[in-house]
């Protein structure tokens, strides 16, 4: 499964919503995800991809978050 | 006496934290609680490098214990703050509003111990795995930024999540709370609230006369509709105004922001009532007396230590 398409289950799961309604420009804010959700959301991706990630302020859409864990998987 | 390993660690006599408050705390302040044996902290809140600087150098002058200094990760100063902490080796580095990775190494090759403060089991984690020597769990019992979750249902499951020492905070004013604290888990207390009163505080006096007069219920939260900002202060007209927007068909994200601006300076600096941000804790009802911060910390420490001495009353 690429990144991608695992991220997006896992927000699914999060928000409970179908992963056809969220995308890599889906706004986390949009779907009422804040900062601790997102804290909570990248220490679970970090244990599925083996990496580590630095959570901040930039990390707004789905896509950033895919960005971050494909640059950290390099 | 409380045996607590955040005192031999930060060379403090009470493990009671006087937490950093934007406007509020400091350098006077925190030197007052640090030579009263508890951790002073200077809060550099949205301020520049200069105005911290001279507060390091003012705590400095006041007490030769260990201070503290809180970097409010979303300031426009924070890179310059933490770069003055560094320089100045301050003892302690509490961080608030983000994540604290970023400046983690400057921090730590400078000797500074870091203490983020925390909302969540998994901000207390990745704390950790930053190289935080401990976290303060936070609960939305306190004033100023808050999170979601009581201080009684934060701290525990804090405690199960990471293996450094947490220190509690929120909805803390006496014995009572520390003790309650350490039976959660924590090894440690941090108070703002308490603290606001203290003689050694200099904000207006109105300000204090608002915590003095507080029941309770006298606090309300801003910014919870639409989150990521939320607050807790005194009801007054300005959080009523503040709600009333907040919550109107014509209310923005942005609008919710900008309408914060300046109020904690007129609730602090100039005492207004009407216009002025109050930001204080649920605890506020209980604090009833301006005391000197050493007399706030020995009340604190011996109503904890009765408590404690006490509470095999209740096992058969």
């Amino acid at each position: 499964m690429d990144i991608k398409t695992q991220v997006i289950e896992a927000v699914a799961e999060l928000v409970n919503k179908d992963v056809s309604e969220i995308n890599e420009d889906t706004r986390f804010a949009d779907l009422g995800i804040d900062s601790l959700d997102i804290t909570e959301l990248a220490m679970n991706l970090e244990e599925a991809f083996d990496i580590e990630l630095s959570v901040d302020a930039s990390i707004a859409t789905i896509g950033d978050l895919v960005e971050k864990i494909t640059e950290a998987k390099k | 006496m409380i045996k607590s390993p955040v005192c031999e660690r930060l060379g403090i006599k009470y493990p009671i934290f006087q937490g950093g408050m934007a406007w509020v705390s400091d350098g006077k302040l925190a030197a007052a609680v640090s030579n009263a044996g508890g951790l002073g902290i200077i809060s550099a809140m949205n301020a520049n490098a200069e105005y911290l600087r001279g507060q390091i150098e003012t705590a400095k002058s006041l007490t030769e214990k260990p201070f503290g200094v809180n970097i409010m990760l979303m300031s426009p100063f924070a890179a310059e703050c933490a770069k003055v902490c560094a320089e100045m080796k301050v003892k302690v580095v509490t961080t608030g509003a983000g994540n604290s990775a970023q400046y983690m190494q400057e921090w730590l090759d400078a000797g500074i111990t870091v203490i983020p403060v925390v909302a969540s089991a998994a901000m207390a984690k990745s704390a950790e795995r930053s190289g935080a020597y401990a976290v303060i769990a936070e609960g939305q019992e306190s004033g100023g930024h808050i999170g979601e979750l009581t201080t009684m249902a934060l701290v525990p499951q804090v405690c199960d999540a990471v293996s450094i020492p947490v220190i509690a905070a929120g909805g803390i004013g006496d014995g009572r709370g520390m003790a309650a604290s350490l039976m959660l888990g924590a090894c440690g207390v941090q108070m703002g609230t308490r603290f606001l009163v203290a003689k050694e505080c200099g904000i207006h006096q109105n300000y204090k006369d608002m915590v003095l007069k507080a029941s309770d219920i006298s606090t309300v939260t801003t910014g919870r509709r639409f989150g990521g900002n939320t607050c807790r202060c005194i009801k007054n007209p300005f959080s009523r105004s503040f709600n009333s927007y907040e919550y109107s068909l014509e209310a923005t994200p942005e609008g919710v922001a900008d309408l914060g601006a300046g109020a904690l300076r007129k609730a602090a600096v100039d005492g207004d009532k009407t216009d002025g941000c109050f930001l204080a804790g649920q605890i506020s009802g209980l604090v009833k007396s301006e005391q000197t911060a050493e007399e706030i910390i020995l009340d604190v420490m011996r109503g904890c230590e009765e408590l404690l001495g006490g509470a095999s009353k209740w096992v058969e």
